[in-house]
């Protein structure tokens, strides 16, 4: 009998990516009242897990997890109109938690709800830390394979992945359970329309907190500052190629 | 155990130093205080026997933090490779575990490999590159050691405290951990790899947990190129959107490559619509690149692109959009049709 697929599809609500984050006055952090979206990589996770049903692969159901401010839930019912099945949404507005502390609550969350499959994002747009996956296949003991580009599941439940390493290219290969990490290579995300989006709806999202899984949300960093990089002065421009040649070794670069 | 208690005295020594940062003649004896109690692990990476140079950005950084720095390498014949890391400027010593078992870096059993030769040192800090293997397997080992890991770091403030773009690039974070053990990923392209030669670093036999590793590496393919490698090319020119096919792409960068010595880039663009390999991208989810020179052809400068490259030394632009995005932070930009510029600069960069 195929395995069947409980799948578990973090995602993060995080500042769109087309908005050109600023920091604020008091250097603690970017300012936070601007469009906020689905983190990228997660649409693809969704995207993936969502393929998987259509490609006909035994999936049972597929649960989309955030942690974050009450506006997360909007994330929740994007993903539940792209095809995931129901979400939990762990809602703390004034806590800030680290990768480290986000493996650990999904740890508690794939136990608890018996899954088999975890797929993330590689990495979310606004720490641009690269971890959760990993450290969660740690704690797991799981096998991972990050920066997917191509998942093939198997009848018996074993997993063929390609991941994008730096000059190309690596295929593995393991066995369920496993933690998977998107790249944008791995799929295009499909637009939510509007009758799924009504139907998302309707579909369950439970609310909790930290509380209800047992945990805090201690961190292990402390923001000293936030600040704006170096700003780069444009040099202008140039008239012709021989002006360009000119400017360059002008500046040393040729 | 030893570790707590010289724990306790590398972050006295720490806070002294910061306490006594306005008063500049006290300084370097902290800094000497510091510098005998760091001890860090860089992690080295190699491949069928050969030691990558890119991945002693994370001695260079080891250094920046004081105190005794040992290397580590794993995987099949790694007596070489020990042998040459150990001349490595910087390293007092190199730790090595000869099992094929490790030569793909698989981090199922590289993670509690590090992990047993970690807490058997007594390391304060790991460090390795914020590479594909870097990537893959660092947040493992930090969550087997209970550590918040800091990622991709673009400077070293204090042997608790680092810097690092977040955002894309786009904020820049100073962070203080107040883990244990500080587990580290390093920006290459931010701390220059020191000399390969001139050190005399003992070479040592590590400890072998022999995890069992789950996953089975299977197979690779990647582009070959006689090219200067990407992240770490002097000179870099990169292709967008503008070239318009992989046609035009092949036609018109790697001759403006080759009369440069550079490597090739692309943007996400490029390589999405087929032109260049996945591996050429440049940007907040492909490769970051810092060359004396960034000279790019039809890129507007969407900002995960400047993510990317926007450190080079001096970037170059051609674009025939004079409002494009990248004519504001390039030192050189020329308002042009680029499949008439670029061979023309090809050209006049050949004959001079």
């Amino acid at each position: 009998m195929a395995t069947k697929l409980r799948i578990l599809v973090p995602v993060k609500r995080v500042i769109d990516y087309a908005v050109k984050p600023r920091v604020n006055k008091a250097q603690t952090g970017v300012e936070t009242n601007v469009k906020h979206s689905m983190n990228p990589f997660d649409e693809l996770s969704i995207e993936e897990a969502v393929r998987m049903r259509e490609a006909k692969k035994p999936v049972e159901d597929i649960l989309a997890f955030s942690a974050g401010p009450a506006k997360s839930q909007d994330i929740l019912r994007t993903a539940m109109a792209m095809g995931a099945d129901r979400g939990i949404l762990v809602q703390e507005d004034n806590v800030e938690l680290e990768p480290l502390g986000v493996a650990k609550l999904l740890k508690k969350v794939v136990e608890q709800e018996d899954r088999n499959l975890v797929i993330l994002g590689k990495q979310s747009i606004d720490d641009d830390a690269n971890q959760t996956g990993q450290m969660l296949a740690g704690l797991l003991n799981w096998p991972q394979a990050t920066q997917a580009s191509k998942v093939d599941i198997a009848d018996d439940g074993a997993v063929t992945v390609t991941r994008e390493v730096d000059g190309g290219v690596e295929t593995l290969k393991a066995k369920l359970p496993m933690i998977i990490t998107t790249d944008l290579r791995l799929n295009e995300p499909r637009y939510a329309s509007l009758p799924n989006i009504m139907k998302a709806k309707k579909k369950p999202l439970d609310k909790k907190t930290l509380k209800d899984y047992g945990m805090d949300g201690e961190k292990r960093l402390k923001t000293i500052k936030v600040t704006e990089p170096p700003a780069r002065q444009g040099g202008g421009k140039v008239e012709d190629v021989d002006g360009m040649i000119s400017k360059l070794k002008e500046l040393g670069a040729l | 155990m030893v570790a707590p208690i010289r724990n306790g005295v590398l972050r006295r020594a720490a806070t002294c130093l910061r306490q006594q940062r306005s008063t500049p003649t006290i300084r370097p004896m902290s800094r000497e205080a510091l510098r005998r109690l760091a001890s860090t692990l860089a992690i080295l990476e190699q491949r069928e026997g050969k030691l990558n140079l890119s991945s002693l950005a994370s001695v260079s950084a080891a250094q920046k933090l004081g105190g005794s720095v040992h290397g580590f390498v794993a995987g099949s014949n790694i007596k070489s490779v020990a042998d040459e890391a150990s001349k490595v400027e910087g390293l007092e010593k190199v730790i090595y575990v000869e099992n094929g078992a490790y030569d793909k870096g698989l981090p199922e059993n590289f993670a509690p490999l590090l992990v047993e030769n970690i807490r058997k040192g007594g390391y304060t800090h790991v460090l390795a590159g914020h590479s594909a293997f870097g990537k893959n397997l660092m947040p493992r080992v930090a969550a087997l050691l209970d550590v918040q890991q800091i990622s991709d770091i673009t400077d070293i403030e204090g042997e608790d405290t680092f810097v690092r773009p977040i955002y894309a690039g786009n904020a820049i974070l100073t962070v203080q951990s107040q883990d244990q053990v500080k587990v580290v990923t390093v920006r290459g392209t931010a701390f220059a790899a020191g000399a390969v030669e001139g050190g005399s670093g003992a070479v040592e036999e590590g400890t072998d947990p022999k995890a069992e590793c789950p996953t089975e590496w299977v197979s690779e393919d990647l582009a070959k190129s006689d090219r200067p490698d990407l992240a770490t090319a002097e000179k870099v020119v990169s292709g967008g959107r503008g070239l318009k096919s992989k046609e035009e792409f092949d036609k018109l960068m790697p001759p403006l490559a080759d009369a440069l010595g550079a490597a090739i880039g692309a943007s996400r663009a490029a390589v999405d619509s087929g032109f260049a390999d996945n591996s050429l991208q440049v940007g907040q989810t492909g490769k970051n690149v810092a060359p004396q020179l960034y000279l790019c052809a039809g890129i507007s400068g969407a900002i995960q692109h400047l993510a990317g490259m926007k450190d080079s030394k001096v970037i170059a632009a051609i674009n025939k959009d004079p409002d494009a995005p990248i004519f504001q932070v390039a030192d050189v930009g020329l308002v042009g049709d680029l499949f008439e510029k670029v061979p023309e600069l090809t050209e006049k960069l050949k004959s001079s």
